[in-house]
């Protein structure tokens, strides 16, 4: 039982909590927010020049092999700092699930170009049918002579309107909402077939509706045979936004616990009446709460599927109930200016309340657990 | 960063769980699996039980009789104990007198009361709360009044758990009237035999005899009673409140709840199916198992960072204030589990040994009364409201 980093990771920390601290104001995030692609370019680069753009992948990959508690320490300084960069959908997923399936030769192709900051991805996988379900895939697959043809539509992919790459699932057989029959693709969106509409999201980030209708793709892994993989990718997504989640959660209950004792009503700081000071409490509680169950998750990653995916499961209800909870206490502890655009607080409310809506959200995720058999 | 126990751990695990086998008695641990209320007898026989082992005295140092066990051994044994349907260690004597003896008391006090607390010769009772002083316990009034090398008290204790059983009570009184709230506090412990000490039952809005009024009616008590210095009782008690307070969170007794409550759920019926297979239910169930998971994880840190060396502080209110949460929805949830028949109240029932035959299932009798009872976690210890207040000053500084 030991709850402490060790001497990498504490660097590590170091590393990305600086960075994001010293790189990362209120005003630079607004500044890059308005960039073409939506997100820093000079930061994304700075991401890639200290090497944090390789933490997952495995050292044959070039990566330095980090486990769930590296991604955990990356995300919650991220959170921390609203950052906008696509290191989820391109490093995390997109990257994760070609790590985890490409040939070496796909791999060798891809990857290199992840790590170095010059290729972004993004993970096509959800459909406007499927809701939160991974595997509910209409989009098919069609073999051709040296590709396949992907037709079908892919619903609110993360940074899915700038990345060089996508990495898209679809079927090559079975029913939507089966196991066999997922395959995973990489796919040049620069292509006829692909047509991306891009659009911002309310938390400050980017997504796009990807409609293929013929698409040249290349199968990534075995044809049918990507369900498995695509799980533990998105088991590692979860660990990554619960992370953020709580980064966010931190700074979210710091801003308003220096709010309560600033702000002046009835002459005396607002945070002495005790109906304030309670739910104040009741934040930092939910976030202790959140905060255990992101070391959950991040220690379950490396687990038998069954355990991993219960404990992400699990851990993705909880922050997502401590999220939505501390962002609409801490709207209405800041009164009126909660409610502006100026305040930084609003942002990460909408950040906490919107990152329960990526990767499957608390109600999806709960009927979830409810359904995975506990471990004897 | 391992949230795995070590191989030692798991070791010391195994050996508890070979002891409870062996040494729980198999009675006793039926009627609080079943939930049935316990008599002073059965406690006192696991009592003996564990100081037979050694394992009575888990936090004291181990040159008083103590175990000697750091706080991650302290919370698998706790878990393992809850596990097996142990009654929970009156904590009046072990974990309250105790700790205020080891800590201020005379050489002679910690040699005459520390074996009586571990031979079972002594069952202590607490004497805090008053009728007007609750939540603001030093509002209290019970006076002791110096008189040769004797304090004359009078007054009225309450809320006194299982001061029925008790022959010793340690009690906060007033021996300073002049003095600021919380200066003219002293800690004096009392022999209930005393001339003038009367003893009053409280039942329960479940039908129980737990709790007490205590009397004190010029009740003498010898000036060598005193523990730690005249008008400085209160640092005693605040330091009562910090002792030891990583077992607070009552993860064992949450888990072993939520497995009966898995059990109750599979035997009960509705709609032609088993309640567990109840799509709504089923929610209910996930979400406080959850909570559950999260409030373990987060003991676990405050148990990790003990070990460490650190102290608990005000951590200690964040779990008391989930832990009792989430035990009073997990008894929420039995008591609504068993439907109508959580309605017939038939208090001989819950006595072991009852010839008398139970309306509905037999599970479902205590279910009722012990969500009515579980209501006083959020009340007594520091009701919770008191616990937000610590954080609020403590943790957030406000």
């Amino acid at each position: 039982m030991d709850f402490t980093l060790n001497d990498e990771q504490r660097m590590l920390d170091d590393t990305v909590t600086r960075l994001v601290r010293e790189r990362y104001t209120f005003e630079q995030r607004t500044r890059y927010g308005k960039e073409a692609r939506g997100f820093g370019a000079e930061m994304w680069a700075l991401l890639a020049e200290l090497g944090l753009l390789s933490v997952p992948f495995a050292e044959e990959d070039g990566g330095i092999g980090g486990s769930g508690v590296e991604l955990m320490i990356l995300h919650q300084a991220f959170g921390r700092g609203l950052t906008l960069e696509p290191y989820l959908a391109t490093v995390v997923l997109g990257g994760g699930l070609l790590a985890r399936l490409g040939s070496p030769a796909q791999r060798e192709a891809v990857l290199p170009g992840i790590i170095s900051g010059e290729t972004t991805l993004a993970l096509a996988y959800a459909e406007p049918a499927g809701r939160y379900d991974p595997l509910w895939i209409e989009t098919r697959a069609e073999p051709t002579a040296g590709a396949h043809r992907l037709t079908g539509r892919k619903a609110v992919v993360l940074h899915g309107d700038t990345a060089d790459r996508l990495v898209i699932t679809a079927r090559t057989a079975g029913k939507p909402g089966e196991r066999a029959g997922v395959s995973a693709f990489l796919v040049d969106p620069a292509q006829p077939g692909v047509s991306v509409r891009g659009y911002a999201t309310i938390d400050g980030l980017r997504a796009a509706e990807v409609m293929l209708d013929g698409a040249a793709a290349e199968l990534l892994g075995e044809d049918g045979g990507a369900a498995d993989a695509l799980e533990a990718v998105l088991a590692a997504g979860c660990v990554a936004l619960c992370a953020e989640a709580v980064g966010a959660m931190d700074a979210a209950c710091e801003l308003t616990l220096d709010y309560l004792k600033t702000r002046t009503q009835f002459g005396a700081p607002i945070g002495r009446f005790q109906v304030l000071q309670h739910r104040m409490v009741d934040m930092r509680i939910a976030l202790e709460q959140a905060r255990s169950m992101a070391i959950l998750a991040a220690c379950s990653l490396h687990l038998p599927a069954a355990e991993r995916e219960r404990k992400v499961a699990a851990a993705k209800v909880l922050i997502g109930n401590a999220g939505r909870l501390i962002a609409e206490q801490a709207i209405q502890m800041h009164g009126g200016m909660g409610m502006t655009e100026e305040a930084a607080i609003s942002h990460y409310a909408k950040r906490l309340v919107m990152i329960d809506h990526w990767l499957g959200d608390s109600d999806h995720h709960l009927a979830r657990f409810a359904a995975l058999p506990a471990a004897a | 960063m391992d949230i795995t126990y070590t191989p030692e751990e798991q070791a010391f695990r195994a050996e508890v769980r070979r002891f409870l086998a062996g040494k729980l008695p198999k009675d006793v641990s039926a009627k609080v699996l079943e939930g049935k209320r316990l008599t002073k007898d059965d406690h006192e026989r696991w009592h003996r039980a564990l100081n037979e082992q050694g394992w009575l005295a888990v936090h004291w140092p181990r040159q008083h009789g103590g175990t000697g066990w750091g706080p991650v051994q302290r919370h698998i044994f706790d878990e393992e104990c809850a596990a097996a349907g142990a009654p929970q260690i009156i904590p009046f004597g072990l974990s309250m007198v105790a700790p205020v003896i080891i800590k201020f008391g005379t050489e002679e006090q910690k040699r005459y009361y520390l074996p009586r607390i571990l031979d079972g010769s002594d069952w202590w009772c607490q004497g805090y709360s008053e009728p007007g002083a609750g939540s603001d316990l030093a509002s209290l009034k019970t006076r002791a009044v110096r008189d040769g090398d004797h304090y004359v008290v009078n007054g009225q204790k309450t809320w006194t758990t299982l001061g029925q059983h008790a022959n010793m009570i340690f009690c906060l009184v007033r021996t300073d009237p002049a003095a600021k709230q919380q200066e003219g506090i002293s800690f004096l412990l009392i022999d209930m035999a005393s001339p003038g000490v009367t003893v009053r039952p409280i039942i329960t809005l479940d039908g129980e005899h737990e709790v007490n009024e205590v009397f004190f009616d010029d009740v003498r008590v010898p000036v060598a009673n005193l523990v730690g210095e005249e008008n400085k009782g209160w640092t005693c008690a605040k330091y009562l409140l910090t002792y030891e307070r990583t077992g607070i969170a009552g993860v064992g007794m949450a888990k072993a709840a939520l497995r009966h409550l898995k059990h109750v759920a599979a035997k009960q019926v509705g709609n032609g199916r088993p309640l567990v297979e109840d799509p709504s239910f089923r929610l209910k169930l996930a979400e406080v198992e959850i909570d559950l998971m999260a409030l373990e994880m987060t003991n676990l840190r405050v148990v990790a960072a003990v070990q460490g060396g650190g102290v608990p502080g005000a951590e200690s209110s964040i779990l008391k204030v989930r832990g009792t949460e989430i035990r009073q929805a997990i008894t929420d949830l039995l008591r609504r589990a068993v439907g109508p028949y959580a309605l017939p109240f038939l208090p001989e029932t819950l006595e072991a040994g009852s010839n008398l035959e139970p309306v509905g299932p037999d599970f479902a009798a205590p279910l009722a009364p012990q969500y009515f009872n579980r209501r006083k976690l959020s009340i007594y210890g520091g009701s919770n409201e008191i616990q937000k207040n610590i954080v609020a000053k403590m943790i957030l500084g406000l």
